[in-house]
């Protein structure tokens, strides 16, 4: 508060001064009332959780870890099995969250760009099939367009002898899609080929920029990215002895044998997150585009600079600055949505955790588990998300 | 005196290319080459899916079937199922002679939010109106009174059910989240932190595990004896959960306020009270209801999650439709036909609020 004038303070002194009218001595009662009130509050739930839990005989604290697990899990990214630790179980869970997560956020940003633009596109049919995919993937939850998507997956596809098979090697049947995998000992050269790549791309990059700022000459940086990121793992593989061989996924008996798995429930997990995020992630970005002024493509055009260099050196980076804080949003709920996995039955962390809770009785300790590894995994998105958009800030004064 | 231009030429005609619909496909579907492309490879899409859409949706589908056997043989949908079995999924297990109670419920409540969105009758006659209109629910979907028969909550389901929970939740989080943006915003450290953490702790973990904690964790809160029933557990939930979307809502709006109001309020002399509750929250919420609609919408789907504490909600609801063993398979109609409910509803609001946004605009935007 200010200092009251001259008048105020004048009557004031003329009465015996009250504590209570005092703003600082205010703010301290009010702020010592509130925290008392929330430490009582919470003082009070403990205590009768800890009345309810010794009355109950439910032990406490996260021994339960080391203990056998005992039920299995139906897919695993790392080796798992019943006879393993609740500690392992839940690693396995965690992981397959990040998997889903990790794999939507990529894809609903790529679909969601496009269908973003796609609405503003000057082809009316185009921005019409954008803006109705938008409305009603929007205004449909989630869950249901999950269970639609499982439906659609374990009812309507055909069982795995009359799979559906749309390139060779590629089978989508009831029991999900099956896709060709690469097997071998050149796989791990195939991938250093390529990080090799990236890393001279990376280098290429910076070199070709500082040479443009001292004698303003381009380079096809990005035409020789591609063809490195073609050529270096062709070259690994090659050197390697071309130890590599193509696992295509066979019919055998009652199932499929070999290849890349993706299962019913993780495929519709997938469709779902994607499919919705990317209903968001569209409006996000059109928004972005539509922040930046038109006279900004117009600046840009009367310099000369063509239509991509125009968009990719003027009005992306101007879209940038919109389009992070929501899309960083977009990204936290995709991560927190994956949780719905639990319905369909995808061994995500939260499924871990409700059976491990079923099993043990373990309800705080597997509601804090939960708790705590969305809260990291969302603060590190936001963590690097801000770090990102601190960096492509728009720097005033 | 008008003066005719000398030589004038006199207008003409468009030409044909111009106006009309060879004109405006000219100009809107094939401006370019790769407009072209782009008109012919959607029209190809279109071509190849929506007959397809129709033939399943309409033609071939079955609207009356003795059982699912029947609906099987065609190849379209089996709306019949849905036929079948509409009172099930629309009032879950509510017993079935009484089910005109949930309906008339149903009626009452989006009267109600119809009611609240008329801009005319924005006054504080709204607010008994609300109070009357939802003790009216209560006692028709409880009963127990005026010869009515009683039906505890556990038995409510399907529509009703999922109105009542978004409903109450966004009543109720509405103001807890009003007073945690002011909290957030205050110059109290300790208030501020509290609401800080409250807000980014709650925003930071899905509303699932929320709802777990309130079905295994609340239990254990209490003293012993007392139990909260399911309904209201998940209620709770919603409420803490929804309260967090509000206030950062809010607080946006808290934001946009310049500080010659909150200048001018302290020239006048009034209390933090009555500048908050006279000058700065009025024009504050102004800003953000578009915002809020959006959280609202939000919300109403998010109550949909219930069904994974097994709440009868208009999903779950569904699904229990959908365990007839005479009746297997039409998961694909089923959810079609909630997703179309689902779509009335969020569709309506999300146009209200961008009608909303447009008649608001009074000059706060840019």
């Amino acid at each position: 508060m200010s200092n009251p004038t001259t008048g105020v303070s004048a009557k004031a002194a003329s009465k015996p001064k009250r504590a209570w009218n005092d703003p600082k001595v205010r703010a301290i009662a009010y702020q010592v009332l509130v925290v008392g009130l929330v430490a009582i509050g919470v003082w009070y739930l403990v205590s009768n959780t800890l009345h309810n839990l010794s009355v109950r005989n439910i032990a406490t604290g996260f021994g339960f870890l080391d203990r056998e697990a005992g039920f299995a899990i139906g897919e695993a990214p790392i080796e798992y099995t019943p006879a393993d630790t609740y500690s392992r179980a839940l690693s396995v869970g965690l992981l397959n969250t990040l998997r889903a997560a990790a794999i939507g956020i990529v894809l609903a940003t790529l679909l969601g760009t496009i269908i973003g633009i796609a609405r503003l596109s000057s082809n009316w049919l185009v921005a019409k099939i954008a803006s109705i995919y938008v409305e009603v993937m929007r205004n449909v939850p989630l869950l249901l367009q999950l269970f639609f998507w499982y439906a659609i997956i374990a009812e309507n596809l055909p069982g795995p002898r009359q799979a559906l098979n749309p390139m060779p090697g590629v089978f989508l049947s009831n029991r999900g899609l099956k896709l060709p995998a690469l097997e071998g000992d050149g796989l791990t050269w195939l991938a250093g080929g390529f990080v090799l790549a990236v890393l001279a791309t990376l280098v290429l990059a910076n070199w070709s920029r500082r040479r443009q700022e001292q004698t303003g000459q381009l380079f096809p940086v990005w035409r020789v990215g591609i063809g490195l990121m073609v050529a270096c793992p062709l070259l690994a593989w090659w050197i390697s002895g071309s130890n590599l061989s193509l696992n295509v996924p066979v019919l055998q008996g009652f199932n499929f044998r070999g290849g890349l798995t993706l299962t019913p429930e993780f495929a519709a997990l997938l469709l779902g997150l994607v499919i919705y995020t990317a209903a968001f992630i569209a409006e996000v970005v059109r928004s972005g585009i539509q922040a930046v002024s038109r006279g900004q493509w117009e600046a840009a055009e009367s310099l000369g600079l063509r239509r991509n260099l125009a968009l990719r050196l003027v009005v992306l980076p101007q879209a940038l600055r919109v389009i992070i804080p929501p899309m960083t949003s977009q990204y936290l709920n995709l991560t927190k949505n994956s949780s719905l996995a639990v319905a369909i039955g995808y061994p995500d962390i939260v499924s871990v955790v409700n059976t491990t809770m079923n099993q043990t009785g373990q309800a705080i300790e597997g509601i804090m588990i939960i708790m705590a590894a969305y809260l990291t995994v969302s603060l590190s998105i936001s963590f690097f998300m801000n770090w990102y958009n601190a960096r492509i800030a728009l720097v005033e004064r | 005196m008008t003066t005719e231009p000398i030589n004038a030429i006199p207008s003409r005609e468009p030409p044909a290319s111009q106006v009309g619909a060879v004109g405006w496909m000219r100009q809107n579907l094939f401006s370019s080459p790769f407009n072209s492309v782009l008109t012919f490879l959607s029209g190809w899409l279109l071509v190849i899916a929506v007959p397809a859409l129709f033939e399943w949706a309409f033609f071939q589908a079955k609207l009356t079937a003795a059982n699912g056997l029947e609906c099987h043989e065609a190849s379209g949908a089996c709306w019949a199922f849905i036929a079948e079995k509409h009172r099930l999924i629309l009032f879950g297990t509510y017993p079935f002679d009484e089910q005109w109670r949930p309906l008339v419920s149903m009626v009452l409540l989006v009267a109600m939010i119809v009611a609240s969105g008329w801009r005319r009758l924005w006054n504080i006659w709204l607010l008994p109106l609300w109070v009357v209109g939802l003790t009216v629910v209560a006692v028709l979907m409880w009963g127990g009174v005026f010869g009515l028969t009683y039906v505890e909550n556990t038995l409510w389901g399907g529509l009703p059910l999922t109105l009542i929970l978004a409903t109450f939740g966004i009543a109720l989080a509405f103001p807890f989240g009003v007073v945690l943006a002011l909290g957030r915003r205050s110059k109290l450290p300790a208030i501020k932190s509290i609401c800080v953490i409250y807000i980014e702790l709650i925003r930071g973990v899905p509303l699932i595990s929320l709802l777990f904690m309130s079905s295994v964790m609340l239990p254990l809160f209490l003293p012993e004896g007392l139990t909260i029933d399911k309904l209201l557990r998940a209620l709770i939930a919603i409420i803490l959960f929804a309260a967090a979307y509000v206030a950062e809502t809010v607080r946006g709006g808290l934001q946009a306020i310049p500080k010659g109001q909150y200048e001018g309020a302290d020239s006048l002399g009034l209390t933090y009270w009555q500048q908050t509750r006279l000058i700065i929250l009025p024009q504050a919420l102004k800003i953000v209801i578009p915002p809020l609609v959006s959280v609202f919408i939000a919300m109403f789907k998010d109550t949909s999650l219930v069904v994974i504490i097994g709440i009868f909600d208009l999903t779950l609801a569904a699904k229990a439709a959908l365990t007839d063993p005479a009746w297997q398979g039409f998961g694909v109609e089923v959810y079609v036909f909630i997703s179309a409910i689902y779509f009335v509803f969020c569709y309506s609001m999300s146009k209200y609020s961008q009608a909303l946004e447009r008649r608001l605009a009074t000059g706060h935007s840019r």
